[in-house]
């Protein structure tokens, strides 16, 4: 609201300075655009499907601005949508966003030192901006991956929601594109790599679906997703959970504490190539 | 009247919350590797529950085969590594194409 008053600190600004396209590779911006892009094609989809499920076009769009984290707004207007009411909706969003944390400290010091900044950049954290700043092997790319992705993804994000909003209340009926197929699929390319990676991993999910499914008939929406974490314990008590406690980032270039990213967070970027 | 702005907002300030972890606690604060670990897993199992959920029920009946075989069509071009946008519009188009040809 209040931009007045300036950096009060300029020694703080040391080794900062104005993020360039330049300061990025011509294949890492490449990778950006391209996430951009299928993240444009998951946002039309996204206001298409909540309008499509009743919702008025704010909903949506509101929740694009002031959430902005794509698999918990399509739960919680999935639940919502189904009649599963506002709290189940937002605990269970607030349950998906939960890593959300993990993902920040570890970018923390990417976003750059002043207070703006900071607290600016934290919203604009998500699985693909942490998954492109820990690929960087130095920190002013990082920034640069993380500023760059970042508010190019915000601005695509909302418009395409936006445009899904009012093209889905155009349309009507999104069954007939089979748009609502689309969430879980996308659900399904986002988790496809964490599950690959790691069995205990696989074992509470594969847990966690059969508990959420068998429930979902007789219990409201959002109360079977948030019983699949019960998964865990099943998977904890399985045979061999000791050896979790082996390394695991197998990518090389986590070396920061990017050790839950390195298995999450590429997911989504993985597709369009980031590895490059 | 406003059940969806309030789960808007809570849902919204949580998630800053969330986001503001890292740049507030930076420096200061590690989380434990085991919670960092079990965040992840965690995340991962919920949106599994999501996805198979989503595949499978609708309300609480069968969401019908057009969707079922759309995700599942959506999961092999994942399996295959297509690009995230394919997988995305090949669901949907499957269960477009499902739904073109009468399946429920």
């Amino acid at each position: 609201m209040r931009s007045s008053h300036r950096t009060e600190s300029p020694p703080e600004r040391t080794n900062e300075g104005f993020v360039r396209l330049s300061h990025l590779p011509r294949g890492v911006l490449r990778d950006i655009a391209l996430v951009w892009l299928a993240d444009a094609v998951v946002g039309v989809s996204f206001g298409a499907i909540a309008v499509a499920g009743g919702l008025p076009v704010w909903v949506p769009v509101l929740m694009s601005l002031l959430v902005y984290a794509g698999s918990a707004q399509f739960s919680a207007v999935g639940i919502l949508a189904a009649g599963g009411g506002p709290v189940a909706a937002a605990a269970t969003g607030l349950l998906l966003n939960s890593r959300t944390a993990a993902f920040s400290l570890a970018v923390a010091d990417s976003l750059g030192r002043s207070r703006a900044a900071r607290f600016l950049g934290a919203h604009l954290i998500t699985d693909e901006t942490a998954a492109f700043v820990l690929a960087q092997p130095d920190q002013k790319r990082r920034k640069a991956a993380f500023w760059i992705s970042g508010l190019g993804l915000f601005a695509v994000w909302n418009v395409s929601v936006l445009g899904g909003a009012l093209a889905g209340s155009v349309i009507g009926d999104t069954a007939r594109f089979g748009l609502d197929a689309a969430f879980p699929a996308v659900l399904l390319a986002l988790v496809l790599p964490a599950l690959r990676a790691d069995s205990m991993t696989r074992r509470a999910a594969a847990a966690g679906a059969v508990i959420a499914v068998a429930a979902a008939p007789v219990l409201p929406a959002g109360v079977p997703v948030l019983l699949a974490l019960l998964g865990l314990l099943a998977a904890r008590r399985g045979p061999g959970p000791r050896s979790r406690s082996g390394p695991r980032s197998e990518s090389g270039s986590g070396s920061r504490s990017g050790r839950a990213v390195g298995r999450r967070g590429p997911s989504r970027t993985a597709a369009p190539g980031s590895d490059s | 009247m406003n059940a969806y702005l309030a789960c808007v907002l809570v849902l919204a300030a949580g998630t800053y919350a969330f986001r503001l972890a890292g740049p507030l606690l930076h420096g200061r604060v590690e989380l434990p590797a085991r919670l960092q670990e079990l965040l992840t897993v965690g995340a991962t199992v919920l949106l599994v529950a999501l996805l198979a959920t989503g595949a499978l029920t609708e309300g609480h009946g069968f969401a019908g085969w057009a969707r079922t075989i759309g995700v599942l069509a959506g999961g092999v071009l994942a399996w295959r590594k297509a690009p995230f946008a394919v997988v995305v519009v090949g669901a949907a188009a499957a269960t477009a194409l499902l739904r073109l040809a009468g399946v429920a």
